[in-house]
């Protein structure tokens, strides 16, 4: 349940920002995410920004699925 | 069937389509009918003709990249190319809500003049009504068109063969989520255009270049997905599609993930599916690709003999899902 | 699209499958919570190619189809006051109620309108001040806030047309029922990503230090589920249960306080009818005190029978994970979308609705 996803903050207004994916905006409540910045990453809920995404956090996830990739590809090469 | 005629009976999915099977097609069945083509072909003497209508009732009526007299002008003229016709004259019927702004009504014909000007079409009959106020939805318009087929071909939605490669000429969802993102309630903002389209050149081209097109359609209401299932239905074969190869705009996309909807069963106004000779395919795109019309086609997927009536999608990951018919309206959804 | 694109990568996708399938895992039953990833794990096809001996379970996280008859008849006799407009998510347009779903009221021309968040719903009360706003509160700790946050807002603005009726509810008091019943044997749990968001992740602790079961809490994209997946039948392989986040670029151990406090404000945690249940404790939100200018129950007269459709319908065991979809008979031949006996086929990530629309059989 629950469809959420990634948008950037390209303005703030008080407690309401725009929020971009790709190139398409819509306006979100910062109620529950006050501390939200411009150009920062929020997950968004039914119109409210809901989290912080962490870049890092996000690219340690990546490196660890390239890592898999690696670990696989390497294994397949000693076995021939 | 509820006692009453709900809103999916019209919105191309499968309750439209078992509305008019079980409804409709039963009391007016005949062997021209029952092909079930957005078009009908018939001969006169050593003629043949297609004849098509279409009504258009959508909301809003002024939508980015166009208005509703845009889509009843190119969605009757498609009707008629779909089939390989020439398309010649229309008529045009207007139903209006009394209170209509008159300087919305002359907007909306002259896009309906510059369309068929610009498809070369002439608008030959029409009729217009005047309805009290709250007993039509600002304007409702009906096209009906008639074609002619210069050739013998036998481009029927039930024709599609095993090994026949699918051929859509462009990206999906454009027309569908313009509309949707400026409904009160959604309030999208975005650069979306509908991609409505007269694609009677277009297919003018694709006719010159080869005579091997089993099957074509313009993937309306119900989107990519309800077309397909209709032509694998139709034909009684099975179609493989791929996730990677669909095409679809970045804005699209992203509005897309924002709702919740799926642009397989996104509405088009100015794209049409192919099914052709595995042989001619690549040249083909490379034809329509010339073609402001058919700009981005590509090879979505083929036909096949397995899954008789399904539509199969193979997606990015590699995993398999079926892709069925739009069941009822798409809806925004949170969950 | 940042954050998404990553996560859908082919070629990574590739190597975790192939990495699932080289490795021996025991027979192992895998319950994914939330309607939302058996969605997922469909329309990207990762049910094909999760191990033979791997079973998917769907379990009760869709708030659509918990969401009782008796609850949905609320809804239906708010529009039949004058004046009234109802808002209500897309969701829950669909699924019938005792009598009519709202898209059959709706055709009967009753006022009932879809929006996209309760910020459309507080802007259709501001610009229609002589009517009665009332919006059906459905969904679980991800979507609450967002409902707590616009009561605030209209207190706040002094919105004093707009009104909600919630019918809100907990995820962990269900998983907890659910395990509790001991019906189906559940060997890990792919843990709900964007509740957990709102929770935190230490709250799904319980799972590996109570029932002894591993839970990865998961985000939703491909690679976040192989991921997850991964996580699991790793652990179960080696008989550890532990509580993992994947979704780590999303939920914190303490999840979003101010999200929490603001639930707290708002609502009080009651009991709740769910369909699949009946009544689990402490398992709803209902509005307090201090709020209840908004409470559309108190506004209006909503109390209705609770009628039990006997049809047949064998939802709740699916929502309970005993039965999949296609084991019912039903399935298919006689509930079909076009035809749904219950709100597993009607929702949109109702498990049947999601067998019925993607299963290649």
């Amino acid at each position: 349940m629950c469809l959420a996803i990634p948008a950037k903050i390209i303005s703030i207004s008080n407690e309401t920002a725009i929020a971009e994916i790709g190139d398409v905006k819509r306006e979100i409540s910062l109620m529950l995410l006050p501390e939200a910045e411009v150009n920062d990453y929020v997950l968004i809920h039914a119109g409210y920004a809901i989290q912080k995404i962490d870049e890092d956090e996000a690219n340690k996830t990546l490196e660890l699925l390239k890592q898999m990739d690696e670990f696989y590809n390497n294994s397949g090469t000693l076995e021939e | 069937m509820a006692k009453k005629i709900l809103l999916s009976y019209g919105s191309g999915g499968v309750m439209m389509h078992r509305f008019i099977n079980d409804v409709i097609q039963k009391k007016f069945s005949n062997p021209l009918l029952d092909k079930l083509n957005d078009q009908s072909v018939f001969n006169i003497e050593k003629h043949r003709l297609a004849f098509s209508t279409d009504s258009y009732v959508v909301d809003p009526i002024f939508f980015p990249g166009g208005n509703i007299g845009d889509l009843a002008i190119n969605g009757t003229i498609n009707d008629l190319v779909m089939c390989g016709a020439k398309p010649l004259y229309l008529s045009v019927g207007f139903i209006i809500e009394e209170g209509f702004d008159i300087d919305s009504f002359e907007v909306i014909i002259d896009s309906m003049s510059n369309c068929a000007k610009k498809a070369g079409v002439n608008i030959i009959t029409g009729d217009t009504k005047v309805v009290q106020s709250g007993k039509a939805d600002k304007i409702f318009i009906n096209t009906s068109g008639i074609g002619i087929l210069e050739n013998d071909l036998n481009i029927s939605g039930d024709n599609a063969k095993p090994g026949d490669k699918v051929i859509i000429s462009g990206t999906i969802g454009d027309h569908g989520m313009a509309v949707l993102t400026k409904r009160e309630g959604i309030m999208i903002d975005s650069d979306i255009k509908s991609d409505t389209m007269a694609l009677n050149r277009l297919v003018e081209k694709m006719l010159i270049h080869t005579d091997k097109i089993h099957a074509m359609r313009d993937p309306t209401r119900g989107g990519v997905a309800t077309t397909l299932n209709e032509i694998a239905n139709q034909s009684d074969v099975g179609i493989t599609i791929y996730e990677k190869n669909l095409p679809i705009r970045e804005n699209v996309k992203a509005a897309c993930e924002m709702l919740g909807f799926d642009p397989l069963y996104v509405a088009n106004e100015g794209k049409l599916i192919a099914f052709v000779e595995p042989d001619i395919a690549e040249s083909l795109v490379e034809v329509m690709r010339s073609t402001d019309e058919g700009k981005d086609a590509c090879i979505i997927g083929e036909v096949i003999k397995e899954y008789p009536k399904k539509v199969i999608l193979k997606t990015s990951i590699g995993g398999s899902r079926v892709v069925s018919m739009l069941t009822g309206e798409q809806l925004p959804r949170i969950c | 699209m940042k954050f998404i694109t990553e996560f859908r990568d082919s070629n990574l996708a590739e190597s975790i499958i192939k990495l699932l399938r080289k490795e021996a895992y025991p027979n192992s039953n895998l319950m994914e919570f939330c309607g939302g990833h058996t969605v997922a794990i469909f329309r990207s096809g990762i049910r094909e190619v999760v191990p033979k001996n791997v079973k998917m379970l769907s379990g009760p996280g869709c708030p659509v189809c918990v969401t009782s008859n008796s609850d949905i008849d609320k809804a239906g006799k708010v529009v039949r006051y004058p004046d009234v407009i109802l808002t209500t998510f897309g969701d829950m347009m669909k699924v019938p109620g005792s009598y009519d779903s709202l898209y059959d009221l709706r055709a009967k021309g009753y006022d009932i309108r879809v929006v996209y968040s309760t910020i459309d719903a507080l802007k259709i009360a501001e610009e229609n001040k002589n009517k009665k706003i009332v919006f059906f509160g459905i969904g679980f700790e991800t979507t609450a806030p967002t409902i707590a946050a616009s009561i605030i807002e209209a207190k706040r603005r002094n919105i004093n047309n707009y009104f909600v009726i919630s019918v809100l509810k907990l995820t962990i008091p269900a998983i907890k029922k659910l395990l509790s019943l001991g019906e189906v044997k559940v060997n890990g749990i792919i843990g709900p990503g964007h509740v957990s968001t709102i929770t935190g992740a230490n709250d799904w602790k319980f799972l590996p230090d109570e029932y002894k079961i591993p839970c990865v809490l998961t985000g939703f994209e491909p690679l976040d589920i192989l991921l997850g997946i991964k996580s699991l039948l790793d652990m179960i392989k080696q008989n550890k249960q532990e509580l993992v986040t994947e979704y780590l670029r999303s939920v914190k151990p303490e999840g979003n306080i101010i999200a929490k406090e603001m639930i707290e404000k708002v609502f009080i945690v009651d009991d709740s009818d769910w369909r699949g249940f009946n009544v689990i404790e402490k398992s709803g939100l209902k509005i307090s005190k201090e709020f209840e200018e908004f409470d559309a129950e108190k506004v209006f007269d909503l109390k209705t029978e609770s009628s039990i459709k006997n049809c047949g319908c064998k939802c709740d065991e699916v929502l309970r994970g005993i039965i999949s979809p296609v084991e019912c008979s039903l399935f298919r031949e006689v509930c079909n979308p076009e035809n749904p006996l219950g709100p597993c086929m009607v929702s949109s990530e109702g498990a049947c609705a999601a067998y019925y629309n993607y299963y290649v059989e």
